[in-house]
């Protein structure tokens, strides 16, 4: 009762809060919609819009494009990979229960990937630029460690759900912990712990496509690039080539992902 | 462990398939490390060592004189707005074309199948959003800040644009997975497809959809301090010129604003889906 009482007049407050956050937002940035949606500017959009068009294709620059494309995808599946293997690894204490030194470790840990987590790709690559220079390293690096965050938690938490009775069977007749969790818990939970990685990276390849604004190499790099010195048709041929390459990972990664479920 | 029964059991009836896929991992992502130019030891190279750590141990402490932190505020603030204004506008854009992709309401195709007009507008909406949202909103805040130059509107134009398209999918796809019956009896009794939306399908689905759009925002704002990097304002681009500058104590303290900032919009995100629920 006192629920539905409340709802209407909670589901109405919630209502103002956003339509005021909405409004002040407006009222606060200094938006230009004047500079914007005035004929002129329009016209110049249009015009700007228009001069992408044809994309370049020359062969050397197409063959230079590609060799970026694969820059990319090798940056999106390794950094997917070394995420995959990290993530695991901190996901063991992360889903860990216990006693005090487990519970401690449990809350460390999941510290630990909170904090990976909520840095974006871009920042850790912008941060790493310093220790590894520039190029598709330091953005492998920063791919890595924003998703060993992400599917850190994940798998921790997969790992939690698992059903607890295969691994207790193999620890009371004393198999010690590392083949307890080898052959009781990684078998229930590797198809999941397989289709989150997969979902990573497709979030990854599209990450790794715009990494290279920073300067961590890549298709990214390459457009920022041509777009700096207004080279219209070569960008336009870099974001087909981002287009394409987003659209094939996320093909065979959904093809995998269905041969996972069956 | 030595006992009889006990010894059998321990050998691992999935040794050889474990190691033959780790094996594998491991010539497939030998091209990986050659194309990534992948090698730590550039990380442990002295002089670089020594840089990074100069740039580091100045994170502590973070900066927190007032006028910093004023400043501080002023940047979340409109990383906030950014988010937020972009948001409304996605929405704006979302709201109608999905409308116009979902075959929940479509007239002609409840009695057979749909009318080949109908079917030919939906693909090329659907197509629109496509492409609204397979460019990155980095990629269209670059060509923004291009057009409309530096602040805030590249930035809110660009979260606007790729998160209509996000939304306007998803939001489709919500209404297509709700139940056909209701929205369908309306239909068929002659009712208007403004009526069967509001009183057949947007009842069952309007949770998920407010849900959906609430975890968007908390995105957005994630995404509006990626957008600063290329000078579309707030704390990305106090961000980027501090980590510029090296100036180690003012990237902590962004840095330690930026993750209250992700872990509160995560937090008040999951208090009102859970309201919604």
């Amino acid at each position: 009762m006192n629920v539905a009482s409340n709802t209407p007049r909670r589901g109405s407050l919630v209502v103002v809060a956003v339509l005021a956050l909405v409004v002040a937002s407006f009222v606060s940035l200094d938006l230009r919609w004047a500079d914007f949606l005035a004929p002129e500017a329009l016209r110049k959009m249009l015009a700007f819009g228009v001069s992408f068009f044809p994309p370049e294709t020359a062969p050397a620059f197409l063959r230079k494009t590609l060799g970026a494309a694969a820059e990319t995808f090798a940056m999106s599946l390794l950094g997917t990979l070394i995420a995959a293997a990290l993530g695991l690894l901190l996901a063991l204490p992360a889903s860990a229960k216990g006693g005090m030194a487990a519970r401690s470790l449990h809350g460390v840990a999941r510290l630990l990937l909170n904090a990976l987590r909520s840095i974006p790709e871009l920042v850790w690559a912008s941060l790493l630029l310093i220790a590894a220079g520039l190029g598709p390293f330091p953005g492998t690096l920063a791919l890595a460690l924003h998703t060993t965050g992400v599917l850190g938690r994940l798998f921790a938490d997969c790992i939690e759900n698992a059903a607890p009775e295969p691994a207790l069977a193999l620890r009371v007749r004393g198999v010690g912990s590392v083949r307890v969790f080898l052959w009781a818990t990684l078998p229930q939970v590797l198809p999941q712990l397989m289709s989150y990685s997969l979902y990573r990276w497709e979030n990854n390849i599209r990450a790794a496509a715009v990494l290279g604004v920073v300067g961590a190499g890549g298709l990214g790099q390459m457009l920022y690039y041509h777009l700096g010195l207004f080279q219209m048709h070569e960008t336009c041929t870099v974001l087909l080539a981002m287009m394409l390459l987003v659209a094939a990972v996320d093909a065979v990664s959904y093809a995998a992902r269905r041969g996972l479920a069956r | 462990m030595s006992s009889a029964p006990a010894a059998p059991a321990l050998r691992d009836p999935a040794l050889m398939q474990r190691w033959s896929l780790l094996l594998l991992v491991a010539v497939l992502a030998w091209p990986l490390l050659v194309w990534t130019e992948f090698n730590p030891a550039t990380l442990a190279d002295t002089r670089s060592l020594e840089h990074t750590w100069r740039f580091v141990r100045d994170f502590v402490p973070p900066r927190h004189d007032n006028e910093f932190l004023v400043l501080l505020a002023r940047e979340t603030w409109r990383t906030v707005a950014i988010a937020t204004v972009g948001m409304a506008l996605a929405w704006l854009i979302a709201v109608p074309l999905a409308l116009l992709v979902t075959s929940r309401l479509s007239v002609s195709a409840i009695a057979s199948r749909m009318d080949a007009w109908p079917a030919a507008l939906r693909q090329i909406v659907r197509w629109v959003l496509v492409v609204l949202r397979s460019i990155p909103e980095l990629v269209w805040a670059l060509v923004f800040v291009r057009v409309v130059g530096l602040g805030p509107t590249a930035g809110v134009l660009a979260i606007a644009i790729a998160y209509g398209g996000m939304l306007g999918k998803v939001y489709a796809e919500i209404l297509e997975s709700s139940d056909a019956t209701p929205s369908q009896a309306l239909l068929r009794n002659g009712s208007g497809r403004l009526q069967a939306l509001l009183f057949a399908a947007l009842p069952q689905c309007s949770s998920e959809l407010v849900s959906y759009t609430v975890y968007r925002w908390e995105c957005a704002i994630r995404s509006s301090v990626v957008l600063g990097f290329v000078g579309a304002g707030g704390l990305g681009q106090q961000l980027d010129s501090a980590a510029k500058m090296f100036a180690g104590p003012e990237v902590s303290a962004i840095l330690l604003v930026f993750m209250a900032l992700v872990w509160l919009s995560d937090r008040v995100s999951l208090v009102l889906r859970r309201w919604m629920a």
